[in-house]
């Protein structure tokens, strides 16, 4: 057989059947749910008289709009009762259909992305899918995974399978070693400050090299949860020790005679060394410092040393404007330092960096330290309630409190600011999140993407600093 | 889903690059567990001057002048042109509701983020993608003239302006024909059930830990 890549593999074992465009009926084994695109789409299958193709292959959970407080509660005690609704209608569609669900403060519950691998939901082979983009996460695991929108929440529900058209492969390579202090958060942001948010359009990325064989799982599913951020639908990186060591003795992966059988089977995912990526990238990890966004989309980045770009210097006009337009409404001037920027706030979390490594990291920063006065709150949101159970078995939440931190329940929280936490209008954050578009943190809020350590180190100075120089 | 056969009305110009979805519709409104309602607040961060939130009288909010669909003579616009990489970041379909709501037919950019594009196909909203020289062109035009009238023939994959200004455009076969006609996608997939079923126990064969029941 002609070599082929890893997505490709992952492509023709999940083919039920071609069409004559080129699209394809794609099986899916694996489907994540969340209350903010799954309502409509539940209520489209009752209006069809329809119900799910396979139950087993859906897990659910509630992490958009739940609260980062008090979740023990419960649901009753949600104030916003728009966020109520919706939170409920999840629980009533996954009660009447016979989906398994984690529900709101069950320790098994949290973001969608975290707890997909966290249970080994998430299996290498798979396609996975959720209606929300940042399912390009699960691609860490040699998984084919993508976001898609609500009409194929309900066509996944409804048979199994996803229409869909074969993306383009394009494959980043990441020399190392990576210096010191350098972290997958910095990895990807440097990535997408090179190629672009749209340089990965119409892409399976798959990241490779020395700098992402180094990497730890938590660090690879930080790469690959940005794939989006770069216009790819999905990343994806080949299976390794690393990702059988992660997965086993989890929850939903495989035991006894299976596990071995998967084992084996899962040592064919990767891209064969001669096959063909229609990109094929070259990036010398070595240069990449820790980064920083200034602008309002995550390609507006620069390293810790960097200043903020002069829209005087750029030739092309829509880029210009666009760096102009940023400018005006992060506050910024031209040419200003990255390190001189001021900050209100502090989030530590979301599906990008929530889970028990980043919060090691930020805790070891802030350990016996204070966050800076200038500084009106700092959170640290879990990605789950076992991230969170774990981290206070280690004692993280009190390295966290006593520095000043808040330490809440798990769930997305001021990563979109769906919930109670958000910014306010003008207010600079260090954000360990994945968008800094105009308003995601709040109308107004001006969002600056960071590792975890960045962020920590951030909260104690009051404004940027390189955190390894700390 | 709405059939596209041949629509005809104005253009509107949104001289921006990477137009997101938070842009298109904020995260306070995807609270809603219908499918409609999401008009009013297309563009609403830009469109309005205060906040809003979902349980807002949104007539009585202050109205941003300066945008472009604020002005009187868009009122009733029905083509939305726009640059690069329209509709990126989320997944969240209630991007494309919220266009087709407002009254937009169709979004014409050089380029789209994947996922929007894909979304705008399930709810007859085209998207469709022209070479930067010929959206240049279109810009000119919109901008030299009061408005601009466009018609989109999907059957004959053209463009035709008020002026005479014409072009085709490609799209993919499947999806023109599903636009064309209206159709629901999940009917068309479940007359390949047997063949789903088939998959599926060749895969319980291959990797039976990827199935619990
Ligand atoms: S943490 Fe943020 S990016 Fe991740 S799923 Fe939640 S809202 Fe989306």
């Amino acid at each position: 057989m002609a070599a082929r890549t890893l997505y490709e593999k992952l492509w023709d074992s999940h083919v039920v059947s071609t069409r004559d465009d080129g699209s394809a009926l794609l099986y899916i084994d694996r489907h994540l749910v969340h209350e903010v695109t799954s309502p409509q789409a539940f209520e489209g299958l009752t209006l069809a008289g329809r119900t799910p193709w396979r139950l087993d292959a859906n897990l659910a959970t509630v992490d958009h709009n739940v609260p980062t407080e008090n979740q023990s509660a419960g649901v009753d005690a949600i104030a916003d009762p728009t966020s109520r609704i919706q939170v409920k209608t999840l629980d009533a569609n996954c009660d009447a259909f016979g989906i398994t669900q984690f529900k709101m403060a069950d320790p098994r519950a949290g973001i969608v992305h975290v707890i997909g691998p966290e249970q080994g939901a998430t299996l290498p082979g798979m396609t996975v899918v959720c209606g929300d983009s940042h399912t390009s996460t699960h691609g860490a695991f040699g998984a084919l995974a993508h976001g898609i929108g609500t009409s194929e929440v309900e066509h996944v529900l409804a048979t199994q399978c996803l229409v869909t058209q074969k993306m383009k492969t394009m494959r980043i390579r990441i020399s190392g070693p990576l210096g010191f202090g350098v972290t997958a958060k910095d990895v990807i942001l440097y990535v997408i400050g090179q190629i672009g948010t749209a340089g990965g359009t119409g892409c399976a990325i798959e990241f490779a090299g020395e700098a992402i064989e180094s990497l730890s799982m938590e660090g690879r599913m930080t790469v690959c949860n940005m794939a989006i951020e770069a216009g790819a639908r999905a990343g994806l990186i080949a299976v390794d020790q690393t990702t059988i060591d992660y997965v086993q003795g989890r929850p939903y992966a495989p035991t006894g005679a299976d596990w071995a059988r998967a084992v084996a089977a899962w040592s064919e995912l990767h891209s064969d060394s001669d096959a063909h990526f229609d990109v094929d990238i070259a990036i010398d990890g070595t240069l990449i410092e820790p980064q920083v966004s200034w602008g309002t989309n995550p390609e507006m980045v620069t390293g810790v040393h960097g200043v903020v770009p002069d829209p005087a210097l750029i030739d092309d006009p829509t880029k210009r404007e666009g760096v102009e337009r940023a400018l005006k409404y992060m506050g910024l001037t031209a040419r200003q330092s990255i390190q001189s920027i001021q900050l209100d706030r502090v989030f530590i979390g979301s599906c990008t960096n929530s889970r028990i490594e980043d919060l090691r990291e930020a805790a070891r920063v802030v350990e016996g330290k204070r966050v800076a006065g200038s500084v009106r709150q700092a959170l640290v949101v879990p990605g789950s309630g076992l991230v969170k159970r774990e981290a206070e078995r280690e004692g993280l939440d009190q390295i966290f409190r006593a520095a000043g931190f808040e330490w809440r329940d798990p769930g997305c929280s001021m990563c979109l600011a769906m919930n109670a936490d958000r910014l306010g209008a003008g207010e600079h954050c260090a954000s360990t999140s994945n968008r800094n578009f105009e308003g995601r943190q709040g109308t107004g809020g001006r969002t600056h993407l960071v590792s975890p350590a960045m962020a920590a180190a951030a909260a104690i100075a009051g404004h940027f600093v390189d955190v390894r120089e700390w | 889903m709405q059939q596209f056969i041949r629509e005809t009305g104005v253009v509107m110009p949104l001289d921006r690059a990477n137009v997101d979805t938070d842009q298109i519709i904020p995260k306070q409104y995807l609270k809603s567990i219908k499918r409609t309602g999401f008009g009013v607040n297309l563009f609403d961060d830009w469109r309005y001057l205060d906040p809003g939130e979902p349980d807002t009288d949104h007539s009585t909010r202050r109205i941003n002048p300066e945008f472009i669909l604020n002005e009187p003579r868009y009122r009733d616009a029905k083509i939305l042109l726009a640059r690069d990489n329209f509709g990126c970041g989320s997944s969240r379909e209630h991007a494309p509701w919220a266009i087709m709501e407002y009254g937009f037919r169709a979004v014409i950019a050089p380029s789209f983020a994947d996922i929007f594009f894909n979304n705008s196909f399930k709810n007859g909203l085209l998207p469709l993608v022209l070479d930067a020289a010929l959206v240049d062109a279109l810009f000119a035009r919109t901008q030299g003239a009061e408005t601009y009238a466009l018609t989109i023939d999907l059957a004959a994959q053209t463009l035709l302006g008020e002026d005479g200004w014409s072009a085709g455009f490609s799209i993919d076969p499947f999806r023109k024909t599903c636009l064309l006609e209206g159709l629901d996608e999940i009917g068309l997939t479940l007359k390949e059930a047997d063949a789903i079923r088939a998959y599926e126990s060749r895969r319980r064969a291959d990797a039976p830990w990827l199935f619990r029941e």
